[in-house]
């Protein structure tokens, strides 16, 4: 995934929509300035494919070892595949947190998504200006 | 050096103590026992003489860095020195040697002190009533946080929400989500405070408990802390006030008069009882009037100078501690309490304040506070700049810390500040031991980074690969 072409959400997820068979599908991970906030990993857990998810609710847990975070959906919809292969083998996640580190597709149940999510330009200024 | 564990110190026929003769009859195990239930063979448990396994365990304490022994400015932990009379006191056979089955009777002048404690932290909190059974502050969390539950069912009222700061303690949303409420995070204001609009806009009749921490984490006295107070009530909600940091101002601002309802104190902390190694603690809860009814059993009251215990308490949420809570540590309580006195309770958050503001002063020109204005009993510092332009991470230079011969405060919390380092000196502590410190700081970060990321060296163990501590911890030692 180029970075510059997906959208963000303030607490550091990234997604990417595309469309196929007039189904909207929703890739999401971690950004990289997650990622490297959190340091190493220890922990992941992700959501089973079926469930329901909502934006801005927790769909999963990273623990590094600094903390434990929630992952919020950016999206509403329905998680149709988790990528469970990261789970033991964290490096994936913190190398390439944009490509293999990808964490759950979801298939979208409005046609809307949420206003709140940024862009490139936005999501870097957001990181920037944190403290 | 890594300590040898006692297993492998261990040499067969050492021994550290020899039985007397038995002089009962013997029976055999396997007259005693069904072979089910019995082992095949003994446990291999270590042998040793006894001055080997003294200088285990003292050279094993030696390696710790503990307030007795080293500055401690653990940040949000309240690591004061802990005055050795306490702890005489407690263990005064009238004391140490008393049981639970004993009748209230013989044990007047430990519900008379139990009693005693529960006024004065009622007086400290500004509210009504207190329970000392909880056995830790966050067993204070949870215990309030039912009671509230069972407040909103009397009432027929189904609230299911709890709203926590992202700057809360880890604890608040642990305690919430095991009370069965859902949580609710609100994003603190760019000042680091409680953002009112944001607090507003989650302001609806679900909402059960608002769970504050004032000052809250970074060091901040919640300025609005009552018109915050203020918007809760007024959707029917509770205000809990996490009593980790009291220290700054126990003896000057009373949370109930703030409008707080229920909260905790972590007697650890803020009165000076051992920090435990998760040995027994205690964290008391104060409630208003109206939460009274559910305190868990038993309370201690008094009824024309003989002191009771009162499980008569239909409403109570029931029992949560065996017993009556950790009364030892109860003990060391109060008899801090009463050596200080209300005044000396004052100079304490006084002095912690002061203390944290000169420390902040000596040091913000080096490590920025992004918070930054006059602070309470602690600060947040950051070590962003630092780690983008030189690669010195907040854990480098706590790892370096430990060779200055200083324990390292707090790194990495609160969530909200990056590389962040909180410090908390204490009241207990010299300006002299302070200046140490900030020089130690000043001279460490003109240490080239590389020596850094090697730190600690002069501890028994450097840096511990902490992914794989957590992955594939070792906990059952199982030989060779």
């Amino acid at each position: 995934m180029n970075p510059s072409q997906l959208l963000y959400t303030a607490t550091h997820e990234w997604v990417y929509v595309s469309e196929s068979g007039g189904e909207k599908l929703a890739t999401v991970g971690l950004t990289q300035y997650a990622v490297e906030s959190l340091t190493d990993l220890i922990f992941l857990e992700l959501p089973q494919p079926g469930q329901q998810v909502q934006a801005g609710k927790p769909l999963g847990v990273v623990e590094s070892v600094k903390a434990v975070s929630d992952i919020y959906s950016p999206v509403d919809g329905e998680v149709i595949e988790a990528n469970t292969a990261l789970i033991d083998q964290l490096d994936r996640l913190s190398q390439d947190p944009y490509g293999d580190g990808w964490l759950v597709k979801i298939r979208l149940t409005g046609s809307q998504l949420p206003s709140s999510l940024l862009d490139y330009e936005a999501y870097e200024k957001l990181c920037a200006e944190s403290v | 050096m890594v300590h040898p564990t006692l297993f492998e110190l261990s040499k067969p026929g050492c021994r550290a103590v020899r039985w007397p003769a038995c002089d009962v009859p013997q029976q055999a195990v396997e007259q005693l026992l069904p072979e089910n239930l019995r082992a095949e063979a003994p446990p291999p448990l270590p042998e040793l003489a006894e001055p080997d396994i003294v200088r285990h365990y003292v050279n094993l304490s030696a390696a710790n860095m503990c307030v007795d022994s080293h500055f401690y400015p653990l940040g949000s932990c309240t690591m004061k020195y802990s005055p050795k009379r306490n702890d005489r006191l407690a263990q005064w056979p009238e004391f140490a040697t008393a049981h639970p089955y004993q009748s209230e009777e013989s044990v007047q002048g430990i519900l008379a002190i139990l009693y005693s404690l529960q006024k004065m932290l009622a007086e400290i909190a500004g509210l009504e009533a207190v329970s000392l059974q909880p056995a830790a502050g966050a067993q204070g969390e949870l215990t309030a946080l039912l009671m509230a539950s069972a407040y909103f069912r009397s009432r027929g009222e189904k609230r299911r929400l709890v709203l926590v700061p992202d700057v809360a303690h880890g604890t608040n949303p642990a305690s919430a989500k095991m009370a069965g409420f859902e949580i609710v995070q609100i994003a603190s204001s760019p000042e680091g405070l409680i953002d009112l609009t944001a607090l507003s806009q989650r302001l609806d009749s679900a909402v059960a408990v608002f769970m504050v921490t004032n000052p809250n984490t970074l060091g901040l006295f919640e300025k609005e802390i009552g018109k915050a107070c203020e918007m809760v009530h007024g959707v029917g909600g509770l205000v809990y006030l996490d009593g980790a940091n009291m220290n700054a101002i126990c003896g000057i601002a009373q949370p109930g008069r703030f409008g707080v309802d229920m909260m905790h104190f972590n007697v650890h902390k803020t009165f000076s009882t051992p920090h435990g190694s998760g040995g027994p603690g205690a964290g008391p809860v104060a409630v208003t009037a109206a939460l009274e009814p559910f305190l868990p059993v038993p309370v201690v009251r008094e009824t024309d100078g003989r002191y009771w215990l009162d499980y008569d308490r239909p409403q109570s949420i029931g029992k949560i501690r065996s017993f009556f809570g950790n009364v030892g540590v109860l003990v060391r309580t109060y008899c801090y309490l009463r050596t200080l006195g209300s005044e000396g309770l004052r100079q304490v958050a006084e002095r912690a304040v002061l203390n944290a503001n000169y420390l902040m002063a000596r040091i913000r020109h080096i490590l920025p506070v992004p918070y930054n204005r006059r602070c309470m009993h602690e600060f947040v510092a950051t070590a962003a700049k630092l780690k983008a332009e030189r690669n010195i991470a907040a854990m480098d230079i706590a790892k370096r810390l430990l060779d200055y011969g200083f324990h390292a405060p707090t790194v990495y919390f609160p969530l909200v500040v990056r590389e962040a380092l909180m410090i908390e000196p204490t009241e207990t502590e010299s300006k002299e031991t302070l200046d140490r410190f900030a020089e130690a700081l000043e001279k460490i970060l003109q240490e080239p980074p590389e020596l850094l990321h090697q730190s600690p060296q002069s501890r028994p163990i450097t840096r511990p690969d902490e992914v794989r501590a957590n992955r594939e911890p070792v906990v059952v030692w199982k030989g060779e």
